[in-house]
């Protein structure tokens, strides 16, 4: 196996994660125009929400990913009706400063709590080598719960009433309102969803690094090039967006210091922003 | 009326004590929160134990008058910019006589400039970065060996074992780790060691994969570098999970801490360039002996001191001992008495450069190399495996 694969395929399963962060990024912005500023500290309260359930509970950390994801829907909820209800449909700005507010507040909170001192989850699976590189169990659990959350999310919007009524509110709020769809249970459930993604991969990343309060900071921008690659309100789109970024990561990292990523990732971010405003995977039709 | 009246006098009476007690203000920030925690609240136990075994003898003592120690200190969050704020703050407001240092080079050299800006003296410990004392400075003294000693023994160490190793270089993008790795590749080539990859990583990187995987390409079979626990503690458990199964492993500062056990056996078998350890016999001039720091601190603390915590001690010691040999609380006395220094205590030798160039330098303190081995009962435990002649086991080498 040579290096470059090795670097690649960590790449892809790292991917995998930040395409999970995305995927809740761009559901919350493509169904109601929202961009969600609460998204880093959500994924940073993901991480510790499973860390505090793994030192209580011993088990398999992968295993109380259900848990945390539930409690992450229902957080969506209850800030969605703290910040969100009142702006959809007024300024972007207002969503923008909304959001934002709440995020501050969760990093304070969180910082009260838990300090900016580095925390880990100290659980590991077996991994599996090939030739002298080891792909490590928790990456390749991590990529595969990615994955799951992600087929799990395109069943439930394409062959569930609530998830057709999700589409329909996205498509076009006003005649999915005529057709009798609520649109304020719709946007709720959205909301909800959206966070319990950003949730999700917190909790995914903390089994992989050690993190702080403020660790969120980082997979949210991957979110924003993710999104911005797969084009909003396409959630499978931005799956398959983080892994290629992943990808990316992993072809270019053997050749350059790996200090230089960020500088390659928004670079891409800026050009895809010019070349293809809608997305990569947008057909022009649309 | 006759109980208020005695009351009143008590009052009085202690009040008046309380007036005439003398005591000596000494200022330091820790970082109780942020990547330093680990290694500054073991340093902060240093200062601790000294100034409560001061205080509980009497205080310290200089010219006819007895002093008790009185700490003033901040939280510095691990952030060089709160640092400067809050040393302005411990001279001007809480009318520090001395400073500590905070805990590592980029803090410490952000409160050097204020402490040289005020005139005050300053012991730096948990700081070797030697840039910090070629800027040009009079009342700055350094208690650890500079960076440049710290992986010297390491390479020697290797070159004793296996001539023919090939050595990685990862380590922190910062002062510190920077100030240790450039001396010691050179080092490394001068002496006929194959270095073949260097790379840094930015501070706060917790993603080590794509480094590693270019470590693990290289061919390397040893890997020296790190930077603090955060970063330390994770590449270590990193190299584990990829099963990298290298033959050396030396990383700074993080494995020194009793925290490291919790690695389990990632951390087995890492070595680290250590100010002090406990097995190291020296024979104290004043102060307490090894054996009784080591004792006193287990007892209070319930863990291993660190050489964070020696260095922290140590601080207290040598100030106290310049302060008594001046017989007087005097910036400019003590900080003379400090330049002609030249002791030994349960820390080693300390001796500061004198020199206008580099003011400050430690140039009497040298460092040994410790690993964490299994014991008879398979407990972990570090063992001095460098230099030879001071060693508590041999070096385990390969470790895998």
């Amino acid at each position: 196996m040579s290096g470059i694969l090795a670097s690649m395929i960590d790449g892809l399963l790292v991917g995998s994660v930040y395409g999970l962060a995305a995927m809740g990024l761009s559901l919350i912005w493509g169904v109601m125009d929202v961009i969600n500023l609460t998204h880093g500290s959500m994924i940073a309260l993901g991480m510790f929400g499973l860390y505090e359930l793994f030192i209580h509970i011993h088990t398999n950390a992968y295993f109380l990913l259900i848990p945390v994801i539930a409690g992450g829907f229902v957080l969506g909820i209850v800030v969605y009706w703290i910040s969100v209800h009142w702006v959809v449909g007024r300024s972007q700005l207002m969503s923008l400063l909304s959001t934002f507010a709440v995020n501050m507040m969760v990093i304070g909170i969180g910082t009260a709590i838990w300090s900016t001192s580095p925390y880990n989850v100290n659980f590991s699976l077996e991994g599996i080598s090939v030739g002298k590189y080891t792909f490590t169990g928790n990456h390749i659990a991590a990529a595969t719960s990615a994955v799951v959350i992600a087929l799990a999310l395109e069943l439930f919007l394409y062959r569930t009433r609530p998830g057709k009524a999700i589409r329909a509110i996205a498509d076009n709020r006003e005649a999915a309102e005529l057709m009798g769809i609520s649109s304020v249970a719709v946007l709720t459930i959205a909301f909800g969803i959206g966070i319990a993604l950003a949730i999700s991969s917190g909790a995914l990343v903390s089994t992989l690094f050690p993190f702080t309060i403020l660790s969120g900071a980082t997979y949210q921008m991957k979110s924003f090039v993710v999104t911005v690659l797969a084009g909003l309100g396409k959630p499978f789109g931005a799956l398959v967006a983080g892994v290629l970024l992943g990808l990316l990561e992993g072809a270019v990292t053997p050749f350059i210091a790996v200090s230089w990523i960020p500088l390659i990732e928004f670079g891409l971010f800026v050009v895809v922003l010019i070349a293809f405003p809608k997305g990569i995977f947008v057909r022009a039709s649309a | 009326m006759k109980r208020l009246t005695l009351l009143a006098l008590a009052a009085i009476v202690l009040l008046a004590a309380a007036a005439f007690a003398q005591t000596i203000t000494v200022g330091f920030t820790m970082s109780k929160t942020g990547a330093y925690t680990v290694d500054s609240m073991e340093q902060y136990r240093g200062f601790e134990m000294w100034r409560d075994q001061v205080n509980a003898a009497g205080g310290i003592k200089a010219g006819g008058k007895s002093y008790q120690i009185k700490f003033a200190s901040y939280d510095d969050e691990s952030n060089s910019k709160r640092v400067q704020q809050l040393y302005t703050r411990l001279i001007l407001e809480d009318k520090a006589d001395f400073l500590f240092s905070p805990y590592s080079s980029p803090l410490t050299t952000n409160a050097s400039i204020v402490t040289e800006q005020n005139a005050k003296v300053m012991l730096t410990t948990g700081a070797a970065d030697e840039k910090t004392y070629k800027l040009g400075n009079n009342l700055l003294f350094q208690m650890f060996a500079p960076g440049g000693e710290y992986l010297k023994g390491a390479l020697d160490a290797l070159k004793a074992k296996d001539a023919k190793a090939t050595v990685a270089f990862v380590y922190e993008d910062a002062a510190f780790s920077v100030a240790v790795v450039k001396p010691a590749m050179a080092y490394a080539q001068q002496i006929g060691l194959s270095v073949v990859f260097s790379e840094a990583y930015a501070p706060a990187t917790t993603d080590f994969s794509a480094i590693l995987d270019k470590v693990i390409s290289s061919g390397a079979t040893v890997l020296m570098g790190g930077g603090h626990y955060p970063d330390g503690s994770t590449l270590a458990r990193q190299l584990g999970a990829r099963k990298a199964n290298l033959k050396m492993v030396t990383l700074l500062v993080a494995p020194d801490s009793p925290q490291w056990t919790e690695l389990g056996d990632a951390g087995l078998g890492v070595t680290v360039p250590s100010q002090w350890e406990p097995q190291v016999v020296s024979k104290p001039q004043f102060g307490p002996t090894v054996a009784q720091f080591v004792k006193d601190y287990e007892a209070k603390y319930k863990t291993e001191a660190s050489y964070e915590s020696a260095g922290g001690y140590a601080a207290g010691l040598i100030l106290q001992h310049a302060i008594e040999q001046a017989g007087s609380i005097d910036s400019g006395k003590v900080a003379a008495v400090l330049n002609s220094m030249d002791v030994t205590t349960f820390y080693g030798r300390t001796k500061f450069s004198p020199n206008a160039a580099d003011h400050g330098l430690q140039v009497g303190h040298t460092m040994v190399i410790a690993q964490w081995q299994k014991d008879k009962s398979g407990k972990m435990v570090k063992q001095v495996v460098w230099p030879v002649a001071g060693k508590s086991a041999d070096l385990k080498y390969p470790i895998h």
